[in-house]
């Protein structure tokens, strides 16, 4: 136990002391060395450790252009930044992006990323930032109130299917999930979390006020700030996920107000909420988080994505022919770029394709790009929307993409697995005990890689921590790591993470038993019948890189977060009409018990006359007739 | 016989036994059942000043100022100088109605003038001797101080009699050596004063439409009711919002130096009114905003017009683009700067005789202004779109400003005939603007925060089931006191302390009065109570009744046996 918490410390230093460190691009080199220094320490010490060094990479390398994103080219991205730089009057800047990948399954994935950048500090002292042009007033005003350094929100319907759609690019789980770094200069935490869950549940006109802290855990490895910044103790970090909530128009409408063009100019004009939501997966985020100004980071910036992914399924919507276009995507086209950005194009995603010999694209695309995205390297046609040929003499962009070989899908090239797969179930039977099954799969062929694993159960779930246990391939499997903290009945949740060494083409399967607790009949929601949610597990690692043989690539792992699938757990739930039925049945036995008592305390007793035998009363008779005196 | 005997004597105290029995327990149920089930049902009720409150809703409200009034030399005869310094007190009473009264107290000082004054009135123009006067001495918030100048003195213009400063300060020309006793002298001074005090100070018209909270407004005067349904309710604080809204980005590249206007023009206004709420000032560029309603072409004057009866339609889809403030509960007053497209501009408002307004821009009670820009002007047909446009702030700020004041409910005095009124300056309000300000604002709080006092008292009176908490009856306590301390503050003239104590008293009243613990138990329902009770109370209390009403049947019968007897 000792020697777990003294890897657990050292580990903390080297995060810190990572993060801190790396902040800057230049301090890169630095910061490899000092790496190197420690990493002779521990196994699992070197892992964390190199989670640590890519989420640095990563972030670093987003400062250019998103690693997750294809950058436009790279030459061209970085004179864009360094032009940015050198103009001090304009200091925000708005570039809009869609990505369109057909997925192997035949669905279509339709990535928009709409990034606000504002080159000045919301902290700087005795400076008030009030003064809005591009970035929204509403949550501006939110940051520097609540004193927020660092804010995800994201909204899904729908579940992300891994095994068949592969990696997404902003992943999401199911419901609503919220999570904020806060400044270190913020005393209050909680009371902060709790105001800011409200005035975000207003601005997107969610239940996130129901956001509590029964469902509000501190995660200590799994959210590292994604921006730059020295706050990495968790006590600074409010994470919470509502798998229950159900996205609608009324969150579209209040994300696409938050756009300068709105819904009337640019890529935002294809989001039409009838045909946004008929899809098998819709997830809108926002991201705030501070970057860096320039490569050598004298100052910061506020940078705002928002971004929507969807899922198009065109089996069902195509009526049997294999094509599509925006038009039939989004009953929309492009007509013009929002004239406020300073960048905005479509990407679609031609990897599979390279000859033209499985679909073909309509109008053809004027450039390719090459980007490694996700560890893979993919090929993008680009549409450009600022450059004048783009829309052509319609004046309007509709790509079409029509498959060669109609009605045949088994043709089409097999999908690489995801190397990072997680699943999740409960078993079990009846309502008092069951198990959760997390099932973790490595699918690359040689090499093992460190997962953090990051689980909040609900405190009416009661988790027997005894019974967890790790197997990969049928042996047990140390967590190198655990950071478990128990619940207390309606005050905090459960929360677990673990870090696990995946072994190579592996199934890693995470079991811990638990048992249902009895709620109070408030506590129930109306519907209990229907279950209870628990929030999907976490599942965030470094991925080796399929394309690490080839040197030109610096990055020979990425980072990856998978998020399970939510479960739905059924509670013991009573009639409710119980409550009023026990008060009937006591008060009625406690009147019976309490009436004969009464009856028994109050009632006069008399010793009874025997009774004249009837001799006597025939006598008395007649007696009576005759007038004289009875006996 | 003897048995017969015994066992009627055994029937006698057996049926005593029976009677003691029941009446104990019909005693054990009185005495302790039913106060266990009325301490364990009881919803807590925190105590509350209620012989305050009640006082406070027969609010008798005085106002006292102080008016001092300076003879330079030459406006007193030598034996009217020897009579002064001398100190009169006036008062005036209004009867409002049944559960309001005014009381306004000026206590008016006779002097003559410092040597140092009579040389800051030898300034060649009113103005320099006002600054002068000014730095000679400060006089304090809420008072006024009138100097009366000869009628031959160059100070003033032809046919101006009264001269009203930036500060507190006002110059009268009074009558040149009139002969006789000062009282006819100060006497006929008098009105003059009072039309100098109105105008500086409060007047009977601001102060009951301050009143507007507690009285119905029949009583009120049309006039001063409009300018009442204009200004903001008292806030302690506003957000003041500035909007640009380009609702063609693709022809116009806006600019807006925002933050400098604001700086230069709003900040100092701000500054000034800090005293009487916190103002916080943002702005923002919206794009693609349009107006609600489509201007039409006029042929006349070659451009779109809106008429002054669309614009109340105007407001409502810009609102819903506007954003309320996520940081904080105040009102917000929102400023838009409308620039129209290119394709319908120059776009004018007409007023209701049709001809266009000059400043072409209007304002909505309580809720701000809208200014039209247009810049077609600015460019010509072969421009390279989007044109790049600077906007001349000081053009905008202008009616921003003067909306600003409109809204914050800064009144616009209407001199009477003869006076001369020094314009505001760099600060855009004058010392006393700021007082007359202090002066509603201060009466408007103690109505508002005296009414929301009562009628929380009168609802948890009513309401039984309501949860009192500590921290409620904490901040009703507070309210009071801090009311009782401002109405104090009025009676003895401290007008600054008196606007402190008003703030405070209406912030604890607010946040009594909206505490979400007063609406947890509202809604229980009586009838569910009771579907709970029934069951136990009706089988428990049945017997205990019966026996009750048998037992007073027989004592009835054994005295009418009695009597019976006795006849």
């Amino acid at each position: 136990m000792t020697a777990g918490r003294c890897t657990a410390a050292l580990l903390a230093a080297v995060l810190v002391c990572g993060l801190t460190c790396a902040s800057t691009a230049a301090a890169e080199e630095a910061i490899t060395e000092e790496y190197e220094s420690i990493s002779n320490a521990n196994e699992h010490v070197q892992a964390q450790d190199d989670y640590a060094r890519s989420q640095k990479r990563r972030e670093i390398t987003e400062h250019d252009d998103d690693q997750n994103e294809p950058p436009p080219s790279s030459s061209s991205s970085s004179s864009s930044s360094s032009s940015s730089s050198s103009s001090p009057p304009s200091k925000d800047y708005f570039k809009e992006e869609l990505v369109i990948r057909p997925l192997s399954s035949g669905d279509i994935y339709a990535s928009f990323q709409f990034q606000t950048r504002w080159d000045t500090d919301f902290f700087a002292p005795g400076k008030k930032v009030s003064h809005y042009r591009l970035f929204p007033k509403s949550l501006g005003q939110l940051m520097s109130k609540f004193s927020v350094r660092e804010m995800h929100v994201s909204f899904t319907q729908g579940y992300w299917r891994t095994m068949q759609w592969g990696q997404p690019f902003l992943p999401a789980p199911p419901g609503a999930e919220l999570w904020v770094w806060f400044q270190d200069s913020v005393a209050d935490v909680d009371g902060a979390w709790k105001e800011l869950t409200n005035v975000l549940s207003g601005i997107f006109c969610a239940s996130l006020n129901f956001i509590d802290s029964t469902n509000t855990v501190e995660p200590t490895a799994s959210f590292k700030p994604l921006g730059v910044g020295n706050v990495t103790h968790q006590r600074f970090l409010r994470y919470a996920v509502l798998p229950r909530e159900i996205v609608c128009t009324e969150n579209l409408t209040p994300w696409k107000k938050l756009l300068p063009c709105g819904s009337k100019a640019g890529l935002a004009v294809l989001m039409k909420s009838e045909k946004l939501f008929h899809s098998s997966f819709l997830s809108l985020a926002v991201h705030i988080r501070p970057v860096c100004q320039d490569w050598g980071c004298k100052g910061t910036a506020w940078e705002l994505r928002q971004t929507v992914n969807v899922v198009f399924d065109l089996h069902t919507t195509g009526q049997g022919k294999r094509e599509w276009s925006f038009f039939k995507m989004f009953s929309r086209t492009l007509t013009e770029a929002c004239p406020l950005a300073t960048s905005s194009k479509v990407y679609i995603d031609v990897t599979d394709n390279p000859q033209g010999e499985l679909f073909e694209l309509n109008p053809a695309a004027p450039s390719l790009t090459q980007a490694v995205v996700l560890g893979d390297r993919r090929t993008y046609a680009v549409y450009d929307l600022m450059a004048s040929g783009t829309f052509g003499l319609l004046r309007s962009l509709n790509v079409l993409l029509r498959w060669k070989t109609p009605g045949n899908f088994s043709t089409q090239v097999d999908m690489l697995r995801p190397l990072l797969h997680g699943e999740r179930y409960v078993a079990g039977y009846g309502l008092q005990t069951g198990e959760i099954h997390t099932l973790i799969y490595n699918n690359h062929p040689y090499r093992a890689f460190p997962v953090l694993l990051l689980d909040i159960v609900p405190w009416y779930l009661r988790l027997y921590i005894h019974t967890l246990t790790v197997t990969s391939k049928s042996r047990e499997n140390k967590p190198s790591y655990i950071h478990y903290q128990p619940s207390k009945d309606r005050l905090r949740p459960h929360l677990l993470e673990m870090l696990i060494q995946l072994p190579p083409n592996s199934v890693t399967e995470v079991t811990v038993q638990f048992e249902r607790a009895l709620l109070k009949w408030t506590e129930y929601t109306p519907d209990p019948n229907h279950g209870f949610y628990v929030g999907s597990s976490v599942i965030s690692a470094l991925v080796p890189s399929v394309v690490a043989m080839d040197t030109i690539f610096p990055e020979s792992s990425y980072f990856v977060r998978v998020y399970t699938e939510p479960l739905l757990v059924n509670l013991p739930t009573p009639d409710f009409s119980m409550p009023y039925n026990v008060i009937c049945l006591t008060c009625t036995v406690v009147a019976v018990g309490y009436g004969s008592l009464y009856n028994l305390l109050t009632r006069t007793f008399q010793v009874e006359e025997p009774s004249p035998g009837v001799v006597k009363r025939l006598a008395n008779m007649i007696r009576y007739l005759r007038g004289v005196p009875l006996l | 016989v003897l048995l017969n005997v015994l066992t009627c004597g055994l029937f006698v105290t057996e049926k005593l036994r029976g009677r003691y029995a029941a009446l104990s327990i019909a005693a054990v149920v009185i005495a302790v059942g039913i106060p266990l089930w009325w301490k364990t049902t009881e919803t807590y009720r925190a105590w509350l000043p209620y012989s305050h409150i009640n006082e406070l809703g027969s609010l008798q409200l005085q106002l006292s100022m102080e008016v001092e009034v300076v003879f330079s030399r030459g406006t007193l005869t030598p034996e009217q100088q020897k009579k002064v310094p001398l100190t009169q007190t006036r008062e005036q009473q209004h009867h409002v109605d049944e559960n309001t009264g005014l009381k306004y107290r000026y206590e008016m000082k006779y002097r003559t003038a410092t040597i140092m004054e009579e040389d800051a009135l030898r300034q060649p123009t009113a103005e320099e001797a006002d600054f002068s006067l000014y730095k000679l001495s400060e006089s304090p918030c809420g008072s006024v101080v009138v100097y009366v100048i000869p009628e031959t003195s160059v100070l003033l213009p032809e046919n101006i009699k009264v001269y009203v400063g930036q500060r507190r300060t006002a110059l009268l020309r009074g009558q040149v050596g009139q002969g006789g006793e000062l009282k006819a002298v100060l006497s006929a001074l008098d009105p003059e004063i009072e039309q100098v005090v109105r105008t500086m100070s409060f007047s009977h018209e601001d102060i009951m439409a301050a009143l507007s909270d507690r009285i119905r407004m029949g009583r009120l005067s049309k006039e001063s009711l409009a300018d009442s349904m204009r200004s903001f309710k008292s806030s302690p604080g506003y957000e003041i919002t500035f909007s640009l809204l380009n609702p063609d980005p693709q022809s116009h590249n806006l600019h807006w130096d925002i933050e400098g206007a604001i700086h230069t023009y709003i900040q100092p206004l701000l500054d000034k009114l800090a005293p009487v709420a916190n103002h916080s000032v943002d702005s923002q560029i919206l794009y693609y905003a349009v107006l609600g309603v489509n201007p039409r072409f006029d042929n006349s004057v070659s451009a779109f017009t809106l008429s002054a009866d669309s614009l109340a339609h105007v407001i409502n889809p810009v609102e819903a683009r506007l954003g309320s403030n996520a940081a904080s509960s105040n009102p917000v007053l929102n400023f838009l700067l409308f620039v129209p497209d290119a394709h319908h501009s120059p776009l004018f408002i007409q007023d209701h005789s049709k001809r266009v307004v000059d400043s072409n821009a209007f304002h909505s009670p309580r809720w701000g202004g809208i200014m039209v820009y247009n810049v077609n002007d600015r460019y010509g047909q072969e421009a390279e779109f989007p044109v790049h446009i600077d906007i001349d702030m000081a053009h905008v700020m202008g009616v921003f400003l003067a909306q600003l004041r409109l809204m914050l409910g800064v009144q616009s005095a209407h001199p009477p005939p003869g006076f001369l009124l020094q314009s505001p300056g760099s600060a855009g309000l004058t010392d006393w603007e700021l007082d007359r300000l202090q002066w509603s604002r201060t009466v408007e709080n103690v109505a508002t925060a005296s009414t929301s006092i009562t009628s929380l008292a009168q609802l948890l009176d009513q309401i039984g089931n309501i949860v009192i908490n500590d921290n409620i009856a904490q901040q009703v306590y507070n309210a009071v006191t801090s009311l009782q301390a401002a109405v104090a503050e009025l009676e003895a003239g401290n007008l600054a302390f008196a606007l402190q104590y008003s703030r405070e008293a209406i912030l604890a009243s607010e946040r009594a009065f909206f505490d979400p613990s007063l609406l947890h138990l509202l809604y229980f329902p009586d009838d569910q109570k009771f579907a709970i009770y029934i069951p136990l109370f009706l089988p428990m209390c049945v017997p205990i009744l019966l026996s009750l009403l048998k037992m007073a049947g027989e004592l009835r019968q054994r005295r009418k046996e009695q009597r019976a007897k006795r006849d």
